[in-house]
């Protein structure tokens, strides 16, 4: 009886796993076998060579992956140290607030992300909201705000907000507030019971937010293309020109897998680090 | 003859603790109230504890003892009053600067932590180096009988009984003035709470410290205490040791809160089942006559005794050492309960007398 349900079980999931397995490992793969192809060849039926990755040393692709990352590791740090008191707050203290501030936050992600950013756009350009007033109240104007590397990472900081705070609070919610009272007990200050108790125990959280934040913003294209005009080009830019406008799908494919393998490989470390069963729920202790 | 404990005395005045007479007082809580919003959780709490004493605090859920020693424990601040850890004020001294410690109905153990690390962590945060808290960290797993190799393992590699010694042993390594235990056995089984009851009595007149015991259940303060305190309703209901609860309550709720009790109330009406020998107690003054189902003992024919009561033999129950029996009477129910060998000669349905003397019944004022 038991044998059968599994195999009902197994049976029922296999067109769901037949879906996941066609439209996510073979785009992946597709993309793999393109990097090895000769530049600017458009099938996949060609001796392999690696022509493409050299061309991604040698014409200096590494700074816009510097950029990417080097912002994907700023925007994390500054989402995760203004998420984690809010997230706190929306764990342990706020009690209906809570769920005001979730609808609030999620109302966000209903509107697209270019229409916000141009929002945004509106608001710090020259001649916008605040440098037109500023103008105005003044007569002085200033070159607005925008075109710079710090407004990219604040716009990806306003974008991936949500990503941090949620798994977050999560994770907060996952600490016991015995735990954290029986260490106070035993002597432990507000800090100390921050760096024994709270960040260890809430780290799946900690892990997870950040990971997602991570991700997502190093392969970002939109902040970079509307706040930050050609301030930098990010990893993500130059993999959409090479597969348009360079027509050149093998360095596309290329870049795209020196972005994945880097971000996957981080991935793995930190997921590898922390308990995921423990956030989903599906272990007590 | 039998006279009650007059009402106007304080609980500390009339029960002096006969354990703890020479003893310095370590903690003094004086006039302590504690309020949230309308409900009053504590209702002016007087209570001094002597050095070294095991001290139980037992009352029914709601009773406010929680809230209580949150409030010894420094987790939460008193709405009105004092307390007093050896003359000097605490009750504003945040729980991680008070030289006190818990042990949480939750044992609240760091998961994330190996038992080692669990009971290092008081250690750790006082800056003890590395090889002197294994040290001090082995020394406790021994005295709590717990092998040296779970130094390493995890906590959720270790079974309840073995987490409430974890537990323990992260207190005691704090090496607290006084310890304060939130019913932490309530959510073991009989047999292993019987045997942690113990060994916590134990652990008691071996280390020499304070302690401050909460729990709902009487066996448990009847088994450890040098006092107990019963609360009720946010104040101390009585204050006395063990026996003295037992055999001389100062009240319904206490004889009730503490077992199994037959109360007969010494009202004119009652004259025709409760027959009571000239002179044995002032049935003018009411009050309730009190007798634990032990004090009673069946009476054969031509047999007499003091206090008597009539009924007939309703049930018998067996409770393996003891038989208990119901007796309906004129004044309502009365349980028995007798060795083996006292087991009466009446059938169920019979009527039978019951007996026992004066100095084994107390008179309670409040009817």
């Amino acid at each position: 009886m038991q044998r059968l349900d599994r195999r009902i079980g197994l049976l029922s999931a296999l067109p769901l796993a037949a879906l996941l397995v066609l439209s996510f490992l073979a785009p992946l793969l597709l993309v793999a076998l393109f990097s090895i192809m000769p530049q600017k060849v458009f099938t996949i039926a060609h001796l392999p060579d690696f022509s493409a990755y050299a061309e991604v040393v040698s014409q200096g692709y590494w700074r816009s992956l510097a950029w990417s990352i080097g912002m994907a590791v700023a925007a994390t740090t500054i989402l995760f140290v203004i998420c984690w008191p809010l997230a706190f707050a929306m764990a342990k203290v706020f009690k209906r607030f809570t769920l005001v501030l979730t609808i609030g936050v999620v109302m966000t992600l209903f509107v697209s992300e270019n229409i916000r950013l141009f929002g945004w756009v509106l608001t710090l350009m020259k001649g916008g909201l605040i440098e037109g007033h500023w103008r105005y109240w003044t007569g002085e104007g200033f070159d607005g705000l925008l075109y710079n590397v710090p407004v990219i990472v604040f716009g990806l900081v306003y974008v991936y907000f949500p990503f941090m705070l949620f798994p977050l609070a999560q994770g907060i919610a996952m600490v016991p507030d015995d735990a954290r009272q029986a260490a106070a007990d035993l002597g432990a200050s507000r800090w100390r019971i921050l760096r024994e108790i709270d960040l260890p125990l809430a780290a799946p959280g900690i892990v997870i937010g950040c990971l997602l934040c991570f991700v997502l913003s190093a392969g970002a294209i939109a902040e970079s293309k509307l706040l930050g005009g050609q301030a930098v080009i990010v990893i993500g830019d130059e993999v959409e020109t090479a597969f348009t406008y360079g027509q050149n799908w093998p360095l596309g494919s290329a870049l795209s897998m020196v972005l994945i393998v880097i971000v996957g490989a981080l991935a793995l470390l930190a997921i590898n680090r922390v308990d995921l069963d423990a956030l989903l729920g599906r272990r007590s202790s | 003859m039998l006279q009650s404990v007059p009402d106007d005395t304080k609980p500390e005045g009339a029960q002096a603790p006969s354990t703890a007479p020479a003893r310095e007082t370590i903690l003094t809580i004086a006039g302590l109230r504690k309020t949230f919003g309308a409900f009053t959780a504590l209702d002016g709490i007087d209570l001094k504890i002597a050095e070294g004493e095991f001290l139980t605090i037992v009352g029914p859920s709601g009773s406010g003892k929680t809230t209580l020693i949150r409030i010894l424990a420094g987790m939460e601040e008193p709405t009105e009053g004092a307390v007093l850890l050896r003359n000097t004020r605490i009750e504003k001294v945040p729980a991680n600067q008070r030289p006190t410690c818990m042990v949480f109905q939750s044992l609240a153990l760091f998961p994330h932590r190996s038992v080692g690390e669990n009971i290092e962590f008081p250690l750790k945060i006082r800056g003890t180096d590395r090889a002197e808290r294994k040290t001090r960290a082995l020394e406790l797993l021994e005295l709590l009988r717990l092998p040296a190799d779970y130094y390493a393992k995890r906590i959720h590699e270790c079974s309840g009984g073995e987490r409430q010694r974890i537990a323990l042993a992260r207190a005691l390594a704090f090496d607290p003035e006084i310890l304060f235990f939130d019913e932490p056995l309530s959510a073991l089984d009989y047999r292993l709470r019987k045997t942690l009851e113990k060994e916590l009595k134990d652990l008691h007149s071996r280390t020499g410290k304070t302690f401050v015991y909460i729990t709902h259940s009487l066996e448990e303060a009847m088994v450890m205490s040098d006092r107990i305190a019963i609360m009720r309703a946010g104040q101390f209901e009585q204050i006395g040791t063990p026996n003295d609860i037992y055999t001389r309550p100062r009240s319904r709720f206490v004889a009730e809160f503490m077992g199994e009790v037959n109360l007969f109330p010494l009202t004119a009406e009652a004259g025709s089942a409760l027959r009571l020998a000239p002179g044995v107690v002032d049935t003018k003054a009411g009050g309730l006559l009190m007798a634990r189902p032990e004090v009673l003992r069946f009476l054969s024919a031509g047999q007499s005794a003091p206090v008597e009561v009539e009924g007939k033999l309703e049930a018998e129950y067996n409770l393996g050492g003891r038989l208990q029996y119901t007796v309906s009477t004129g004044i309502g129910p009365v349980t028995v309960e007798v060795l083996r060998d006292q087991r009466p000669a009446a059938a169920i349905g019979a009527q039978v007398r019951l007996g026992t003397d004066p100095a084994d019944c107390h008179l309670i004022a409040d009817a």
